[in-house]
C-alpha cells in the first residue's frame, strides 16, 4: 500500500508537469484555434535559450529574461509570417504548419546553441525528501515537489488571468467568435501576438522545469507527446481540464509502467517494459469512447 | 395545373426536439401530401431547418411519431432517408468544394450504384458500365438546370448563384421522392430566383417529386406553394392554403412583431 | 503548342472518363513507363538502383496510400510509419511460416494483414475527427511499433526485433540484383497506382472525398460514413503495408521496429503535402523531392562550406536538412497548398496556350 502510494504520488507529480505543456496548446487553441504541435520544439528551444545565454556568460537571472524575450519575439514572428497566412486555411492545414515549424525549430535551435546535451542547475535537488522518507518510509522526490509546486502556481495564476483580467476577457471572446471579437473592436492580431509570447512563456517553465530534470537536449521536444493524450482527456479548450487530464495521465502511467509489465510478463514471457510511450494514448481513446468530448469540453452540434 | 395532389405520405405528430436545455421545436404536427409543394416559414430562429433536418434525420427529436410512406419511422440516420427517396439542399450551400460540378451531381446517385470498390479498382466491366448509366442520368440532370458549361469546374470556383443551383442539380441526381429545400433561394438576384422558380415548379409538375421548402421571400411562397405551415420560437401558429395563411392573425403578428 | 486538347472531342461518356482523357497525357505516361520499365533497366547504374530507384518508388506507394486516406479522405493520419512495419512484418512472417509461398502472396497477405490493423486503429474516426483522429492514429504508431519490439514471436526471437528479410523469390525465380528488384518494385507500383487512379475516379472516391469535403453532406446524400471512412482505412494501410513490405524486402533488406519511427511517419506526411494533397501525381513527385532534398544537401553544403571556407560538421547538414524540411512544408501550405502537383498542372496550362498566350 506504501508503495502504492508512493507510485500514485510520484504520478501525480509528474501529471503536473504533463499539464504545463498541455497548457501551452490549450492557450493557443483557445485562442486562435489553432493546434500547436510546436509547443514541444518550443520547449526544447526555450530551455536552449537558456543554458546558450548562460554559456555566453550571462547568469540565470539574466538569461531567463533574455529567454522570454527570444520566446516572444519567435512566437510574434510566428503569428506574422505563417498563422496570419493561413487565416482562411481549415485548421487540419493550419496543424500541418505547425508541425512544420516544430521542424524549423527543430533544426533551428540546434544550430544557434548547439545541439550536445546541456545540464541546467536551478538549485533544486533532486534527492528523497528526508522527513517523508523518515515519517512514512516513502521516496518523494524534492524537485519533483518543487517542480509541481511551480506548475501548479504557473496554471493558477493563468487560470485567474483568463478569468479576471480584461486581455483574458478579450482572449476568451476571441477564442469564441474571431469575427464578433473584431467588430467589438477587439485588436486581433495584438492578442494573437500575446497568446503566443504567454505560450513562450509556458514552454520556457516547462522548458527549465524539464531540463533541469532530464537535461536539456533535444528529447525535450518529446515532451509535445506527453502532452496529447493529456488534451485528448481535459478537451482542447479547458484550462481545467488539461490540469486533470495531466493528473490522470501522469497517475496512471505510472501506476500502469509499474503493475502491467509483470501482468503482461507473466501471461506471454518476456520483457515488456517501456509501454509509457503508447499507455497514455490508449488510455485516451478508452476515454473517449465515453466522453467524445472530453472531461470539459463542450458538446458540439453541428449546424447545416 | 395539371398534377393531382395525393395522399399523405410524411405524417408528423407532435415533434419536439430539444438541445440542452434549449427548444428547438414544440409539440409541432402536420403532414405533407404526394406531389404537393409545401412550404415552411417563419421568422428566423423559427426551427424551420430544425424540422427539415428531423424529417432527413439528421437531428433525433426526443418526442413525437414521424409516418413516413405509412409506416412509423424508428430512430434513423440521414443516409437511411437518402436510399427512403429523400434529397435534401441546404441553407449554406453544403457542396463538396474539392471536386467538380459533375462529381458533386454523381455523388447524388450513389444510393443507386452497386458495384463495390473492388471492381472500382479494377475499373473493369459492370463498375465501367454501371459508371456510365449514371453518368447519362446526371448528364439529363445538367440540361435540366442549364449547366452544362461548368460541367467540369470546382464548385468552389462558382458564383454563389450557380452554387445553390449546382447543389439543387446533386439533389435532383438521386432521382427522390421527396425534395428538401432549404431557402432556395437566398441571396439570389430576381432573375436567379425567377430560374430557381421554374426549376422547383419544373421538379414538382413533370416529375411529380413531393417538395418541402423552406423561404423568407413571401411573394414567392404564396406563389408557388400548395399549403404553408408556420413556425414562430419552435410553435406551429398556422397551417394551410396560402390565403387562409396570409389572413391568420397570428401570422401577421409574428411576422410584425418579427420586424419590429 | 504541343499539349492543346483542342480538336480532341469526345463523342461519348466512356471516351470522357478514360483514364487520362487528354491524348498528350496518355502518351506521356506511356512513354513513361516504357523509359522506366525498357530504357532505366538497361542505363542505371547499381547506385542508382538501391539508392534511388527503388526506395523512390517503394516512398511513392506509402505516400499514394496515406494520400488516400488523407488527401482523398480527409482523415489524418500521423501513423503511416507503423502501418509499413506492419506490412514488413508480416511478409517476414509469412515467409517464415509458410512454406514455400511465393512472394507475391507474401506481400499482397502483408497489404491484408496491414488493412486489417488499419481498419482497428481507424475504429476512433467514427467518433471523433480532425485534431482528435490525429492524436489517435500516434497511438497506433507507438503501440504497433511497441509490439513488434517486445512480442518475440513476430521477430521470430531475433534480438531487439530486428529481421533480416528472405530471399524474393517467385516461382523458383530469384530476385537478387538491385535490377531485378527494381523491375519488381516498379511492376507492384505500377499496378497499385493504377487501381488508385481508378478507385478515386469511380463512386468509391468521390465517396471519400465528399466525406472529406464535407460530412454531413455526405451523409445527406446517402453516403454511409462508417464503411467509407473504414475502407479509406483499409485501403491505404493496404498500401502503406505493401511499401514496408517492399521497403524490407526489396530495399534495405534488415528492418528494426525502431526504423518504422515517428520520423518516417511525418516523412511520408511531408511528401503529400509537398507532392500534393488529393492526387496520384503528387504523391510521386513530393517521393521524389523528399528524398532526393537530403541527398542534395549532402553534396551541395559541403561544397558550399568549403567554397566559402566555412567549418560544417555533419551535424550541421542534418540541421539544416531538418529546418529546411519545416521551412518548405510551411512554404507550401501558405503559397501553394495543393503543392507540386498543383504546380505542374499550372505549367501544363500554360503550356496549352504557349507560345500564343493570348
Amino acid at each position: 500500500m506504501r508503495f502504492f502510494l508512493e507510485v500514485l504520488i510520484s504520478g501525480l507529480l509528474s501529471g503536473v508537469m504533463y499539464s504545463l505543456v498541455a497548457l501551452g496548446f490549450v492557450l493557443i487553441y483557445k485562442a486562435s484555434g489553432v493546434f500547436n504541435f510546436a509547443q514541444g520544439a518550443m520547449v526544447y528551444l526555450a530551455a536552449l535559450s537558456v543554458v546558450g545565454c548562460m554559456e555566453k556568460g550571462a547568469p540565470l537571472w539574466l538569461a531567463i529574461p533574455l529567454a522570454l524575450g527570444i520566446m516572444t519575439l519567435f512566437g510574434i514572428a510566428t503569428e506574422k509570417f505563417v498563422l496570419r497566412k493561413l487565416v482562411n486555411q481549415p485548421p487540419i492545414a493550419l496543424f500541418m504548419a505547425t508541425i512544420g515549424l516544430a521542424f524549423f525549430i527543430e533544426g533551428l535551435a540546434p544550430m544557434v546553441f548547439g545541439s550536445d546535451p546541456r545540464a541546467l542547475d536551478l538549485g533544486i535537488v533532486d534527492e528523497p525528501i528526508e522527513a517523508i522518507l523518515n515519517r512514512w518510509g516513502m521516496v518523494i522526490s524534492r524537485f519533483d515537489l518543487v517542480a509541481a509546486g511551480i506548475a501548479a502556481l504557473l496554471v493558477t495564476v493563468l487560470a485567474l488571468f483568463f478569468q479576471y483580467t480584461r486581455i483574458g476577457r478579450a482572449l476568451r471572446a476571441v477564442a469564441d467568435d474571431h469575427q464578433a471579437a473584431l467588430s467589438i473592436g477587439i485588436p486581433l492580431q495584438h492578442i494573437w501576438a500575446i497568446v503566443w509570447g504567454v505560450a513562450g512563456f509556458v514552454a520556457l517553465v516547462a522548458g527549465m522545469l524539464w531540463g533541469a530534470r532530464n537535461g536539456v537536449q533535444f528529447a525535450l521536444t518529446f515532451t509535445a507527446l506527453k502532452a496529447l493524450p493529456v488534451l485528448i482527456i481535459g478537451g482542447f479548450t479547458s484550462v481545467p481540464g488539461a490540469i486533470v487530464g495531466g493528473l490522470i495521465i501522469g497517475a496512471s502511467e505510472k501506476l500502469a509502467e509499474i503493475y502491467l509489465p509483470p501482468l503482461m510478463e507473466s501471461a506471454f514471457g518476456g520483457n515488456f517494459g517501456g509501454i509509457e510511450g503508447w499507455f497514455p494514448y490508449v488510455l485516451a481513446l478508452l476515454f473517449l469512447l465515453i466522453r467524445p468530448e472530453g472531461l470539459f469540453g463542450e458538446k458540439h452540434i453541428d449546424r447545416v | 395545373m395539371s398534377k393531382t395532389i395525393g395522399d399523405v405520405i410524411l405524417d408528423l405528430q407532435n415533434i419536439s426536439l430539444r438541445f440542452g436545455g434549449v427548444k428547438a421545436l414544440t409539440d409541432i404536427s402536420f403532414d405533407v401530401r404526394e406531389h404537393e409543394i409545401r412550404a415552411i416559414i417563419g421568422p428566423n430562429g423559427a426551427g424551420k431547418s430544425s424540422m427539415l433536418n428531423v424529417i432527413n434525420g439528421v437531428y433525433h427529436p426526443q418526442e413525437g411519431i414521424i409516418i413516413f410512406r405509412g409506416r412509423e419511422r424508428k430512430k434513423m440516420e440521414p443516409h437511411q432517408a437518402a436510399t427512403q427517396g429523400i434529397a435534401r439542399t441546404f441553407q449554406n450551400i453544403a457542396l463538396f468544394k474539392g471536386m467538380t460540378v459533375l462529381d458533386n451531381l454523381m455523388t447524388g446517385r450513389i444510393t443507386r450504384m452497386k458495384t463495390r470498390f473492388f471492381e472500382h479498382a479494377l475499373w473493369w466491366g459492370r463498375a465501367q458500365r454501371e459508371e456510365l448509366e449514371h453518368r447519362k442520368k446526371v448528364e439529363e440532370v445538367i440540361d435540366f438546370l442549364e449547366i452544362q458549361h461548368i460541367r467540369k469546374t470546382p464548385v468552389s470556383r462558382l458564383p454563389y448563384g450557380l452554387q445553390k443551383r449546382v447543389e439543387l442539380g446533386r439533389a435532383l441526381a438521386a432521382e427522390p421522392s421527396m425534395l428538401l429545400l432549404d431557402e432556395p433561394m437566398a441571396g439570389m438576384n430576381v432573375e436567379e430566383k425567377q430560374d430557381m422558380c421554374r426549376f422547383i415548379l419544373d421538379v414538382n409538375d413533370q416529375l411529380g417529386t413531393t417538395i418541402v421548402l423552406i423561404e423568407h421571400d413571401m411573394g414567392v411562397v404564396m406563389d408557388i406553394s400548395d399549403r404553408v405551415v408556420v413556425l414562430d420560437y419552435g410553435k406551429k401558429i398556422g397551417d394551410g392554403v396560402p390565403e387562409e395563411v396570409k389572413n391568420n392573425p397570428e401570422v401577421i403578428k409574428a411576422y410584425l412583431g418579427a420586424s419590429h | 503548342m504541343f499539349y492543346r486538347e483542342a480538336g480532341q472531342f469526345k463523342s461519348s461518356y466512356a471516351a470522357d472518363q478514360q483514364l487520362f482523357p487528354i491524348r498528350q497525357d496518355r502518351i506521356g505516361v506511356l512513354l513513361l513507363l516504357a523509359i522506366a520499365f525498357l530504357v532505366v533497366p538497361f542505363v542505371a547504374g547499381e547506385y542508382w538502383f538501391s539508392a534511388i530507384l527503388i526506395p523512390f518508388l517503394i516512398f511513392s506507394l506509402a505516400a499514394l496510400g496515406l494520400n488516400l486516406l488523407t488527401g482523398y479522405a480527409g482523415q489524418l493520419s500521423l501513423g503511416s510509419a507503423a502501418f509499413m512495419a506492419v506490412g514488413a512484418y508480416a511478409a517476414y512472417n509469412f515467409e517464415l511460416r509458410v512454406d514455400g509461398l511465393p512472394i507475391l502472396f507474401s506481400f499482397a497477405l502483408a497489404g491484408l494483414t496491414a488493412a486489417g490493423v488499419g481498419i482497428l486503429f481507424g475504429l476512433p474516426s467514427l467518433w471523433i475527427k480532425g485534431f482528435y483522429l490525429a492524436v489517435a492514429t500516434l497511438a497506433a504508431q507507438f503501440f504497433i511499433v511497441w509490439c513488434l519490439t517486445k512480442f518475440p514471436w513476430f521477430s521470430n526471437h531475433s534480438s531487439s526485433g530486428v529481421i533480416s528479410t528472405q530471399k524474393v523469390t517467385l516461382f523458383g525465380y530469384a530476385f537478387t540484383s538491385p535490377r531485378e528488384k527494381y523491375l519488381l518494385v516498379l511492376t507492384i507500383v505500377t499496378v497499385l497506382a493504377l487501381a488508385a487512379k481508378n478507385l478515386v475516379r469511380s463512386s468509391t472516391g468521390r465517396a471519400w472525398m465528399a466525406v472529406r469535403d464535407m460530412d454531413v453532406a455526405a451523409s445527406v446524400i446517402g453516403i454511409r460514413l462508417m464503411p467509407t471512412k473504414l475502407l479509406a482505412f483499409a485501403v491505404s494501410s493496404f498500401y502503406c503495408g505493401v511499401a514496408g513490405a517492399l521497403y524490407a524486402f526489396c530495399y534495405l533488406g534488415s528492418v528494426e521496429p525502431d526504423g518504422f519511427s515517428l520520423d518516417l511517419s511525418f516523412r511520408v506526411l511531408f511528401m503529400i503535402i509537398i507532392g500534393g494533397m488529393g492526387s496520384i501525381l503528387g504523391s510521386f513527385l513530393g517521393a521524389a523531392f523528399i528524398l532526393l532534398l537530403p541527398i542534395f544537401l549532402d553534396i551541395a553544403l559541403p561544397w558550399l562550406a568549403g567554397a566559402l571556407g566555412l567549418p560544417f560538421s555533419n551535424a550541421t547538414v542534418s540541421h539544416i536538412q531538418i529546418l529546411l524540411f519545416g521551412t518548405l512544408i510551411m512554404f507550401f501550405l501558405i503559397v501553394e497548398p495543393h503543392g507540386l502537383a498543383r504546380l505542374w498542372q499550372i505549367a501544363k496550362e500554360k503550356l496549352r496556350l504557349w507560345p500564343f498566350p493570348h
